[in-house]
């Protein structure tokens, strides 16, 4: 591969590391925002992020890119920067399973414990931040973890779209060399590297919250 | 915002030749999974490092992979290598090696899950292998190992579109065939999303339901 090639494959993990973060913080956003309102006390709020949950998990993540890069523009006269696009539709469908967990490790907390802000008068806003959440936070990061990857594989897909990603830039790449076991080969094993760095990170933090809790 | 429902109609025929080739997809990459998951858990088991560790390792590295990149490597690199594959075989075999990477650890966790008395009381009745793996371990494994194989499945029915990339028909494939000839993308787009949310919320009430089965 030549210099060129390689510049090419290196604006591609640019691209795909960029789409991550944004992507890993609006599902970061929208996991809390529904799981929280899973557990709310009115009936209907409970109902429609049920729904939320139910549809964006339903909804297959590479369908979900189509609607927003094709429907989207036509039909609501949205046209999306590319990389708000991806980021959106990441972003909904990573979020819905990740309001699942959230959801799980708030209920997972010692109801005692919710009581006992009850008792002590907390409001419910003042429950979740100040009693539930440090509890359960930590709880979370093992399947948080296992959500990134998620995200990480499903960065690929926006490639279709012909966003310049690092999966996009592999099959330009293979296209000019015409050879693709080289490419393909190194393709897999950088995202193996960045999955590899970003479970090991997470258990770090892991730690560290726990460690935090402890305290 | 205007729908047109006719288009929808236009694309009803084809979408049901879709339909069919997106669970004809499923069911035969389910079946490479659960059987791939299966060889897996076993090497791992196996006392010599030997085996673990290559074992391990591929099977980590083929979970933190995109499936995407590796439908393209199985499309590409496999005809080069002299096999030809039809573009719904590649496919199914990429589905099948991805999820049998996920299989593997539920096979693992079902078979951990039985108590250590039973392997203990099987050893005291001087059961052979065969029966204590077949009377003792297995019935009580398979109640833990099926409902998260079935998340599984509902996993992969979601990732039955990437097949679309190596020019697989399903329905993601057809909705764009068709959306590209007729310049209509809505309605194409939203009628397989609906079918999405409606096939795997269907599927995710029968597996609810086969769980309250076994539990009893």
């Amino acid at each position: 591969m030549t210099a060129g090639l390689w510049e090419l494959v290196l604006q591609g993990i640019g691209i795909t590391l960029q789409l991550l973060v944004y992507g890993a913080l609006l599902t970061v956003v929208v996991s809390f925002a529904v799981g929280a309102a899973r557990t709310h006390r009115s009936r209907l709020v409970r109902f429609l992020a049920a729904c939320y949950t139910e549809v964006f998990r339903g909804i297959s993540a590479l369908v979900m890119i189509f609607w927003v890069f094709f429907v989207l523009p036509v039909a609501f006269g949205w046209q999306l920067v590319p990389m708000w696009a991806g980021t959106l539709a990441l972003g909904l469908t990573y979020g819905a399973y990740g309001s699942e967990i959230v959801r799980g490790a708030l209920a997972a907390v010692d109801p005692a414990q919710r009581e006992g802000g009850i008792a002590l008068g907390f409001s419910p806003w003042q429950r979740l931040r100040l009693i539930l959440l440090p509890q359960a936070v930590p709880e979370m990061i093992p399947s948080f973890s296992n959500l990134l990857v998620e995200l990480l594989k499903g960065t690929a897909l926006v490639s279709i779209t012909g966003m310049g990603d690092l999966a996009f830039s592999g099959n330009l790449v293979r296209l000019a060399l015409q050879q693709s076991g080289q490419i393909y080969a190194y393709l897999l094993l950088i995202y193996f590297v960045i999955a590899f760095l970003l479970t090991r990170g997470m258990r770090v933090l892991e730690r560290r919250l726990k460690a935090e809790v402890a305290r | 915002m205007n729908w047109d429902w006719g288009a929808v109609s236009d694309f009803m025929p084809y979408f049901w030749k879709g339909l069919l080739v997106t669970l004809e997809a499923l069911a035969l990459g389910s079946l490479i999974s659960f059987a791939l998951g299966l060889v897996w858990t076993l090497l791992m088991r196996t006392p010599t490092r030997w085996v673990r560790w290559p074992v391990g390792i591929l099977t980590e590295f083929v979970r933190d992979t995109p499936l995407l990149v590796q439908l393209f490597f199985l499309f590409y690199v496999l005809p080069e290598a002299g096999v030809t594959l039809s573009p719904l075989t590649t496919g199914v075999l990429g589905l099948g090696l991805h999820y049998s990477t996920y299989t593997m650890q539920v096979y693992r966790a079902g078979i951990e899950a039985v108590p250590a008395g039973q392997w203990e009381a099987a050893t005291a009745l001087s059961l052979p292998v065969r029966r204590t793996w077949t009377a003792v371990v297995l019935p009580q494994a398979v109640r833990r190992v099926v409902p998260p194989l079935g998340n599984y499945v509902i996993a992969m029915l979601k990732d039955t579109p990437m097949l679309m990339t190596i020019g697989v028909l399903e329905m993601l494939g057809r909705a764009r065939l068709v959306s590209q000839q007729h310049f209509q993308f809505t309605e194409p787009l939203t009628v397989i999303g609906v079918a999405f949310v409606v096939v795997s919320y269907l599927a995710s009430v029968c597996l609810r339901t086969l769980e309250r089965r076994l539990v009893r």
